[in-house]
């Protein structure tokens, strides 16, 4: 791989930005945090759409994806947060470990 | 003597997102996750601008740092018991995600690295000049938003209105 | 370079002959410079003129023992606040109590560089320039959040929230109002902004598609001085309530940051409202005296009259309660942006 930027220096990007993400999500037990690893994989995913319509793409396809997924994510996170404050109400944690009263 | 100014900016802001991104990932304060993760979504939308899309760079800065963060940093404060600067954030099964989280990567670099992308519909991507200069796209977007993409669209308006009603409704007190 | 980023210079040449990617890093250093220094004046004659016609209003003098009538005040300030002692509380968090301020002048100072002083001076011409300094302004938010959190003070907490919670509100009927203005002009480019607001004075935005545009006019001020937290929306920083709010336990360069960022920021808000609503650097009488210096001089009168009257209304108004602030942003405002939106919408295809 040259060092001239190209595709495949973008994929990397996204690639490392979406483990570190997926790290955060398996590995973190603040709900919140959770959260911001599930932003992260996102915007690697939209990093990726933008790549490729640049490369690969006539018109703007990738674009409007990625400002479809701006949208959907800012969605997701309100309702996440909402039930994530909902949860503090009634366990007094945000850990989620804790949060077991369904389990077993 | 030519200096490669964008390649010099695009591994800046790659430093810029990853040291950022590691900081949310590895810190054990939730507000030093918060701040990383701030400076993710900026060094994310200025590698949106070097590859040539100013309006959803712009978007993302609009929606992510000034909404969904200050959102998240919200959720963060009205969730601790005490006001503390003082908030633990622990990782559990540190060395099974490791493991899983480095597989995840490497088969995703070498699926990225190793597949001919633009074979199948004729386009090099050698072809493409990212120092050229770049149309403004945010007239085009608005086109294709009203005619080609309008479905889409319109769910996302629903989609939106749900989450804004179910989010108000879910976090209301029972009072 | 893409193109949508362009320094639109006034001279074209190399500087001692270096190469031409070099000479245009100098060029964009020594703008940047530039303009932190216009912004940083601006905040100090901002801070004097507020000591000054607050003084008026209060029928006494205000400072006039430094310089002739005061006019070196600011700058006695500047030096004493430099000159003081940084206290920063043990318990607080030291990072995020230094990155905070520097952090909120940074947004103010990344928004002037949109900015039209005269025909052809700007810094950068966004093609979502606009757009843009929206976009920046809410990144205030977190810097005010992070410093009302790293004080380790429950007051400061509470200004930070409060703060927060009424720019986030207000930047709604701020936007949409901006918003009016663009479906007017068909796009989101200061420039193109300027253009069509060419002619005499009844060309003006605030002028176009009566009343719909004026409607938005007050919809942005009134939004735009809740963003600044000024008087009668300082519910934040109010004096006689939580002492300092955000910043109370921020003290001698760091607090001035805050200080010089709010005058600042009061500046670039007037800047937006001239070059949205009373057209820019355009002179009121058409192509009379509209030549480039006289340009500047147009462009800054208005928007000292747009801070004059944002000052005036801090010293006449009493100070707004948070839930009055709130019901105004969310049933008062964003309705009547509304409306404007759909005023001019249907006078633009009629």
């Amino acid at each position: 791989m040259s060092l001239t930027v190209g595709l495949h220096h973008f994929l990397v990007l996204s690639a490392i930005l979406f483990s570190l993400g997926l790290y955060a999500v398996v590995t973190k037990r603040n709900a919140v945090t959770v959260l911001m690893g599930v932003e992260l994989i996102l915007n690697a995913a939209n990093l990726n759409f933008i790549a490729f319509g640049r490369f690969l793409d006539t018109d703007l396809d990738g674009q409007i994806f990625s400002v479809f997924v701006i949208v959907t994510a800012a969605a997701a996170a309100a309702v996440a947060l909402a039930i994530v404050l909902n949860l503090y109400e009634r366990i007094k944690t945000v850990n989620l470990d804790e949060a077991d009263s369904l389990a077993g | 003597m030519n200096i490669p100014f964008y390649d010099i900016l695009f591994y800046v802001f790659a430093a810029l997102i990853v040291s950022s991104a590691a900081v949310m990932v590895f810190s054990r304060n939730v507000i030093y996750s918060a701040v990383g993760l701030l400076f993710a979504f900026f060094g994310v939308a200025a590698i949106y601008v070097l590859l040539g899309a100013d309006f959803v760079a712009v978007a993302q800065i609009l929606i992510y740092v000034g909404g969904i963060l200050v959102l998240l940093i919200f959720g963060v404060m009205l969730s601790q018991k005490v006001t503390s600067v003082d908030i633990k954030n622990g990782a559990v099964q540190i060395v099974p995600a490791i493991l899983v989280v480095g597989g995840v990567l490497f088969i995703l670099i070498r699926v990225l690295l190793s597949t001919p992308w633009g074979a199948a519909s004729g386009r090099n991507i050698q072809d493409v000049d990212l120092t050229a200069a770049v149309e403004p796209t945010t007239q085009q977007i608005g086109r294709l938003l009203m005619t080609e993409y309008l479905i889409p669209f319109e769910i996302v308006s629903v989609l939106l209105l749900g989450a804004l009603i179910g989010a108000a409704f879910i976090a209301r007190k029972d009072a | 370079m893409p193109a949508f980023i362009s320094f639109l210079t006034i001279t074209e040449f190399t500087i001692f002959g270096l190469p031409e990617d070099i000479s245009n890093l100098i060029f964009m250093v020594l703008g940047a410079a530039i303009f932190c220094g216009v912004s940083a004046v601006m905040a100090l004659l901002g801070v004097y003129l507020e000591r000054k016609i607050s003084a008026k209003m209060q029928d006494r003098l205000g400072p006039m023992e430094v310089g002739s009538h005061g006019i070196l005040q600011t700058l006695a300030d500047a030096v004493k606040l430099l000159l003081k002692e940084d206290i920063v509380p043990a318990a607080a968090d030291k990072t995020l109590h230094f990155i905070a301020p520097v952090m909120i002048f940074a947004a103010t100072l990344a928004a002037f560089a949109v900015l039209q002083f005269s025909e052809g001076i700007v810094f950068s011409d966004l093609n979502v320039g606009i757009f843009y300094i929206i976009a920046i302004s809410s990144f205030v938010v977190i810097a005010i959040i992070l410093a009302g959190w790293s004080s380790n003070n429950k007051w400061s907490l509470l200004g930070g929230m409060r703060a927060a919670a009424q720019i986030v509100s207000f930047e709604i009927p701020a936007s949409l109002a901006v918003m009016v203005v663009v479906m007017s002009v068909g796009s989101l480019n200061l420039g193109d902004i300027i253009d069509a607001q060419e002619g005499s004075m009844f060309s003006w935005m605030i002028f176009r598609f009566f009343p719909f545009n004026f409607i938005a006019f007050i919809v942005f001020f009134v939004a735009s001085l809740a963003e600044l937290n000024r008087a009668p929306f300082d519910m934040p920083e109010a004096e006689s309530e939580i002492v300092a709010g955000f910043a109370t336990e921020y003290s001698g360069f760091k607090w001035s940051c805050f200080f010089l960022a709010e005058y600042a920021n009061m500046f670039l808000v007037s800047v937006v409202i001239t070059t949205l609503f009373l057209g820019g650097w355009r002179s009121p009488f058409g192509d009379f005296l509209n030549s480039q210096p006289f340009q500047l001089f147009w462009l800054l009168s208005k928007a000292f009259v747009i801070i004059f009257i944002q000052m005036w209304l801090r010293w006449t108004l009493p100070r707004v309660r948070v839930d009055q602030l709130m019901y105004t942003s969310w049933k008062v405002l964003t309705p009547f942006a509304f409306v404007a939106m759909i005023g001019v919408g249907l006078l633009m295809i009629l």
